[in-house]
């Protein structure tokens, strides 16, 4: 559909919004309320929940501020947007950490009451920024929100501390009116969570129309109006909202049901990886069994022990728990069992930025183990892509009898976008067969094409074997020592990863020529940011293209030669350099690298300005 | 397919494999006990996994023609538990050491306890470490002298049983390498218990800890050495029985006593009850030489299984949920169409 509104005062194609406030102020919830008034109202959008890693920080803190920025437009939106248009700032260290973010002339709605002196000292304020003038490049809205939350809830009889909490439902309210926002599915989602204390769901409804009706009837200062975006002209179908955590879940129980497998998933908390476990948790009608183990290597012990019984083993993690399954998924890698390993990257190394983004598992992921254990690579480029990128993974993991990393990240998961909702059934099933056939079994035989070992599961009579970590017998799958032997496995293993790449599809170009002056070659979460640049860079004539690569390992056969067909190579990563590494000593390609490492997504403008660097050093 | 399968004998359970233990290892003698016992369980070979870590006895699966995983040191008890989470009707047993099981694997073994995930796990303790050479183990006595330990061991060794029982193991048990008749009776036991069952198998390392049970295992001293358990009999030992042991309720603590030597009779005996938990756990600190070393099943009482729990309460979700359905998944929550 593609419906323009009719005149609108502030007619604008896109939009950014971002609230902020402490980590207790209910900025997530927020931000997911309204994401999901935006989706129903027809606009493209992508967000970016950017949250501390404490829980409850001191009130008023500068490190305990929690923001969510939505991006939403008429056009294909694919990142959450670099400058901020609108932001809401419920104190003032939600303002003074955000501010360099917003556009000059932007929107600020500010709680008027939480920039106490208290507040304004912590957040490092020695004036009050809403009345000393220091904001006159923007447009300000000061409230006294908490004192309104307060009196509206009044009749509810919710304690101070429950009306106060009311005050991120008002600015929601407000935020609607401004957007032109339906409060139905906020209101009747306040209804559902709220069964059992309907009073919290009345005085929270209250507070959302409170701001709504303050929008339509304060005299709001001049250029504050209803916001009209048109709504995106999309491919027609059903629609809902996914995050990359939810679309992973998914993809994981699809992958069970095209493999005919059921899944076990052992895995351990932590963040930003947990929601995995929680989601799977929840699909106990699927066969699908969960496990929180205690600790990261039994939990990646119990997938392996589960696999060898004949289910599909799945662990999840973050880069450190990675680190500490590396031995177990050494011993899958050995006696050649079918394994998903997913990896929601995070800020590193150690325990790092354990809510922020980074690509800086990429090494770990295809390299990081003893031995010589190299594996498959799969990596997630949005929300979305998270269930077709769990597919691939767990059919190359089983097709193979091998451990296969899939790479997601902290933006990926926790982000949200429009998912135009896949007909499950259109799916290429690639069920397993296990071997029951006795005669001339041996555990070491191959398939000859893919040269993946049998798979026979405890319980099959006549097949009684062993396997282990020790390095086994060619033929027999005995132990072996023997010198030859070791060398024989260690190359028919190789052979076995490496034979992948003739089974995944060719390297395709995302946007532009399959030749020309610059690629812009990307992997994961970048995809939205190196996107839009490319996009805007093309518009302005320039000859570039953007690669996006899926399979991190094998790559795919023809990456080589299509690459040879720029002048510049250009790879973008939230890490020091990793892929472009792999990607110079693979194909001898003198490739350029441009790192960011803030835990921040990239930004559309710093993508176009590097292209703009390279191309002005080729003339 | 349906006629009746003849019966599997001590050859069925041996592999081709040629056993690579030292020569008097204790190893063999668990290993000849336990392909005599399989074929007796009335479990179908093919439904018998062993699974292990690493070190001397985490060799035992390649020994034994079931189903077998040799996996990483200390992990075994998680990779078993992944393999009764997928398949509960495999009879799944654990076999590690005194370091795989207790020092890198000890995590898991308290976790696999608590949770009673439905295994058979043996513990061959012989309080070293043998595959890497001697050094000393989380269960050496203070004082041993090994590589890594040239003036003598200093901590203190953990004591197994009491480790399993205050992780809340609902059956453990303890027995002795060359004693067939001792250590089957108390494997069909732990096999017959559901839930997580624990023994601690005392084994002798004849190259790097020679002897430490001696007073134990020898025949000739084994009667004053080891008390023998079995519930609801009374705590005797000793040739002809003639000693006891003996609640000294004044110091909440056991004596060792002598049959009728100051009016003591049998009737002042403590008997064993396996549910006890107070009195499993008195049992299990009792070391030689003041006391006998009891052997046999000092406590076992069943409780939930963790992955039958698992699965019931998977029906009780399909029965509020029906059933799966993929598609219909994708479609919940807030939808909108686009036309």
């Amino acid at each position: 559909m593609s419906v323009v509104e009719e005149n609108p005062v502030n007619k604008m194609t896109a939009v950014v919004v971002r609230f902020a406030g402490d980590s207790g102020d209910g900025m997530q919830l927020t931000g997911n309320n309204f994401t999901e008034a935006t989706a129903i109202y027809g606009n493209d959008l992508a967000t970016f929940p950017d949250f501390p890693a404490e829980i409850r920080a001191p009130a008023g803190a500068t490190f305990g501020v929690s923001a969510f920025q939505i991006y939403f437009g008429s056009e294909d939106v694919t990142t959450a947007g670099d400058d901020v248009d609108v932001l809401v700032a419920m104190n003032p260290a939600a303002l003074i950490t955000n501010l360099k973010e917003l556009v000059p002339g932007g929107l600020i709605i500010a709680d008027s009451d939480a920039f106490t002196d208290k507040n304004l000292a912590r957040a490092g304020y020695a004036e009050n920024p809403l009345e000393d003038g220091s904001l006159d490049a923007y447009r300000l809205i000061s409230i006294d929100v908490t004192k309104r939350v307060i009196d509206t809830v009044k009749p509810y009889g919710l304690t101070h501390k429950f009306a106060v909490r009311c005050k991120n439902m008002w600015t929601l309210g407000l935020t609607m009116w401004l957007f032109d926002r339906s409060r139905d599915v906020a209101i009747e989602g306040l209804r559902t969570k709220f069964t059992r204390s309907p009073e919290i769901a009345e005085a929270n409804i209250a507070a959302i129309n409170a701001g709504h009706a303050y929008g339509e009837t304060a005299e709001l200062p001049t250029g504050v109006e209803v916001y009209k975006i048109p709504r995106v002209t999309a491919k027609p179908g059903l629609y809902r909202n996914t995050t990359g955590t939810e679309a992973l879940a998914y993809g994981i129980l699809a992958g069970g049901l095209l493999s005919e497998l059921p899944i076990v998933f052992a895995s351990y908390p932590i963040t930003p990886a947990s929601g995995l476990l929680h989601s799977l948790a929840q699909q106990k009608q699927f066969e699908v069994i969960t496990l929180q183990a205690e600790d990261e290597i039994a939990a990646v012990c119990s997938a392996i022990g589960a696999s060898f019984a004949g289910s599909l083993g799945v662990t999840s993690s973050s880069g450190p728990g990675i680190s500490l399954k590396a031995e177990a998924i050494s011993l899958a890698f050995a006696a050649e069992l079918p394994l998903l390993v997913v990896n929601t990257q995070r800020g590193g190394p150690s325990t790092g930025l354990p809510t922020k983004t980074e690509q800086s598992d990429l090494n770990q992921s295809i390299f990081g183990r003893h031995g010589d254990t190299i594996l498959p690579v799969i990596a997630a480029s949005d929300p979305v892509d998270c269930f077709d990128a769990a597919i691939e993974a767990i059919r190359i993991a089983t097709q193979y009898r091998t451990p296969v990393i899939l790479l997601s990240d902290g933006y990926i998961a926790n982000a949200s976008e429009p998912w135009h909702v896949p007909d499950f059934d259109s799916y290429e099933p690639f069920p397993v067969r296990f071997t029951e056939e006795t005669e001339g079994f041996s555990p070491a035989k191959r398939d000859p094409k893919t040269l993946a070992r049998v798979w026979a599961k405890p319980g099959t009579p006549g097949l009684e074997h062993r396997i282990g970590g020790i390095e086994k017998d060619y033929e027999t799958g005995e132990i072996s020592y023997d010198a030859e032997n070791h060398q024989k496995m260690t190359e028919i293993r190789k052979a076995k990863i490496d034979g992948i790449s003739n089974d995944i599809p060719k390297q395709e170009v995302a946007l532009g020529n399959d030749y020309g002056d610059l690629a812009v070659v990307g992997w994961g979460s970048t995809f939205g940011a190196i996107h839009q640049g490319v996009k805007r860079s093309r518009m302005d004539g320039l000859d570039v293209s953007h690669i996006h690569i899926r399979h991190m390992w094998p790559l795919p056969g023809n990456l080589g030669e299509l690459l040879s067909g720029y002048k510049v190579v250009l790879i973008p990563e939230m890490n020091t350099g990793q892929l472009v590494d792999i990607i110079r000593s693979r194909y001898l390609i003198d490739a350029q690298s441009l790192t960011k490492i803030s835990g921040q997504p990239f930004k559309i403008k710093e993508i176009d300005a590097a292209i703009r660097a390279q191309l002005g050093n080729i003339k | 397919m349906n006629a009746p399968r003849a019966k599997l004998t001590l050859k069925d359970y041996e592999t081709n494999q040629e056993v690579r233990w030292c020569p008097g290892c204790g190893d063999y003698a668990i290993l000849k006990t336990i392909q005599k016992l399989l074929p007796e369980l009335g479990v179908p070979r093919e439904n018998t996994v062993f699974v292990s870590g690493i070190g001397c006895s985490s060799r035992f699966p390649y020994y034994i023609e079931t189903y077998g995983f040799h996996t990483i040191h200390g992990r075994a008890p998680a990779v078993a538990t992944g393999i009764k989470l997928a398949n509960p009707e495999l009879d799944v047993w654990v076999v590690t050491g005194d370091g795989d099981g207790l020092s890198i694997g000890g995590n898991h073994m308290v976790h696999v306890l608590r949770k009673n995930v439905d295994l058979n796990i043996l513990l061959f303790n012989n309080e070293i470490y043998g595959l890497t050479k001697g050094q000393y183990s989380p269960t050496s006595k203070v004082g041993t002298r090994s590589p890594s330990t040239p003036d003598g061991s200093i901590e203190l060794p953990l004591a197994p049983c009491s480790l399993a029982l205050g992780s809340g193991a609902r059956f453990v048990a303890r027995s002795i390498d060359t004693d067939m008749e001792h250590l089957t009776s108390i494997l069909t036991a732990a096999h017959q218990h559901r839930g997580a069952s624990f023994v601690e198998i005392l084994q002798n390392c004849p190259v790097y800890n020679e002897g430490i049970f001696e007073e134990v295992r020898n025949k000739k001293t084994a009667a004053d050495n080891r008390l023998v358990l079995i519930d609801g009999q009374p705590m005797t030992f000793g040739r002809d029985s003639s000693k006891g042991l003996r609640l000294n309720n004044k110091r909440l603590s056991l004596e060792v006593v002598n049959l009728g030597e100051q009016g003591v009779t049998e009737a002042d005996l403590l008997v064993h009850d396996e549910t006890n938990k107070v009195m499993a756990q008195t049992l299990m600190d009792l070391r030689a030489p003041e006391f006998p070393v009891p052997v046999g099943v000092i406590y076992q009482k069943p409780a939930a299984v963790y992955v039958t729990d698992i699965y019931s309460q998977r029906i009780k979700v399909r029965e509020s949920k029906g059933p799966a359905d993929l598609n219909e998944l994708l479609r919940t929550g807030h939808t909108w169409m686009v036309e």
